[in-house]
């Protein structure tokens, strides 16, 4: 039992820093990284990022020992569009106006790298419930750092943030940055992001010698 | 049927794919083996070429399905699948054909193809050509324009970073963190292109 625990302290810890989607595997920016101007969209997005993470990389380990293994990777293709499909049709139906803010993000999950990266590594190759934890975990690490960026987007671009004015940002003596809000602005922010997080991995680990 | 000012529609939608609403730089897809392959010329050169072929003949592909197949049928949800099916399909059968007419070309893409089925790039042009509606002229324009814009940034990106190897970049910096840097810079330099497609 005790060793169980402590395996999944591991994951946690994985998932969320030693080993971040986004700082460390730098992988599946791709289709996120452009709804981070604002955070109402980002939130969205990471919330069906986690769904079909999450229960993809436990269907891939569900199936892992029925799948031949020279079309593994069509069939993970397959369930991770399922779940896309699912997200895409409920967003459709009941909250048009997001559907139609995130275009074709949405459909772009599947080909994040990132869930196809934890199914491959992860899930084919250990019990539906770890996986479904793996999974669970790289995408909060994920999330976390995608709303750290579209929250400085947000307030340095725009002087709101989830819509809302902000003191200081909103009011006429903040020249707002226009450029956050525009691609490059992803690009810098992200950069940034990357550098800081970075250092403290660094410095944390020269502390540990 | 008049294909005249198709043809010209196609044209500026194929420029502003390049330029002003570059497929990587502005709507950040295929960002991953943007950030992976562009460590030397050659290589981006070898991807750059095969993103360009796969996605103007994936677009089309798409377009004639799309509008063929799943429009009559009712069946627009369920884009995702056969999109994606339709490229790994298509970059399989080009892999084949390849390897068995044309080594030269084998060995200068076939190491490049089985990545490209998970460029967001490609289903995302696809994607964006249903969503905006274009004509199947217009489609070829913007699968080559947007094939040809990520082609130029990632040369471009391939050449900085390869000047970048000597310099001395601080620790937590070295590897991504410069690298989408630099992309924000380039995202900026590529937006100057918006004054070129003022007048239409």
């Amino acid at each position: 039992m005790n060793g169980s625990r402590t395996d999944s302290r591991k994951l946690i810890v994985e998932g969320l820093w030693h080993n971040n989607p986004i700082f460390r595997q730098v992988l599946g920016i791709c289709s996120t990284l452009a709804v981070t101007n604002l955070v109402l969209n980002t939130v969205v997005m990471c919330v069906a990022l986690i769904f079909t993470l999450s229960l993809s990389a436990c269907t891939v380990s569900i199936l892992r020992t029925l799948t031949p293994r020279n079309i593994r990777m069509m069939v993970e293709t397959l369930i991770i569009a399922f779940y896309v499909i699912i997200v895409d049709v409920l967003l459709k139906a009941y909250w048009p106006e997001m559907s139609g803010n995130l275009g074709p993000y949405v459909g772009l999950i599947i080909t994040n790298c990132i869930v196809m990266g934890r199914c491959e590594a992860y899930g084919n190759s250990n019990p539906p419930v770890r996986a479904l934890m793996d999974g669970l975990f790289n995408a909060l690490g994920y999330s976390f750092v995608l709303l750290i960026i579209a929250t400085f987007r947000e307030i340095l671009g725009m002087g709101t943030f989830l819509g809302i004015s902000m003191p200081y940002f909103g009011g006429p003596r903040w020249d707002k940055w226009i450029i956050m809000v525009m691609p490059p602005g992803a690009f810098f922010m992200l950069g940034i992001v990357t550098w800081v997080f970075r250092s403290i991995e660094i410095r944390m680990e020269n502390k540990n010698k | 049927m008049n294909a005249g000012p198709e043809i010209s529609q196609a044209f500026v939608v194929c420029v502003s794919a390049m330029f002003t609403q570059n497929i990587l730089l502005t709507y950040f897809l295929g960002l991953c083996p943007f950030l992976g392959v562009s460590r030397e010329v050659k290589t981006s050169m070898g991807l750059g070429l095969a993103v360009i072929f796969v996605l103007t003949s994936t677009c089309m592909l798409n377009w004639l399905t799309y509008h063929y197949v799943l429009v009559p049928l009712g069946l627009e949800f369920f884009r995702f699948i056969l999109f994606i099916i339709i490229i790994a399909a298509f970059v399989q059968l080009v892999e084949m054909v390849l390897d068995r007419y044309s080594p030269f070309l084998y060995q200068k893409l076939g190491v490049f193809l089985p990545l490209i089925t998970v460029n967001c790039a490609i289903l995302g042009a696809s994607l964006f050509m249903v969503i905006r509606d274009y004509s199947f002229i217009v489609t070829i324009g913007y699968g080559f324009g947007s094939g040809l814009g990520w082609f130029l940034a990632i040369i471009a990106m391939a050449g900085i970073r390869q000047k970048l190897a000597n310099e001395r970049i601080p620790q937590g910096l070295q590897g991504p963190g410069i690298t989408l840097i630099i992309a924000g810079l380039m995202a900026l330099a590529f937006m100057g292109f918006s004054g070129v497609l003022q007048g239409t």
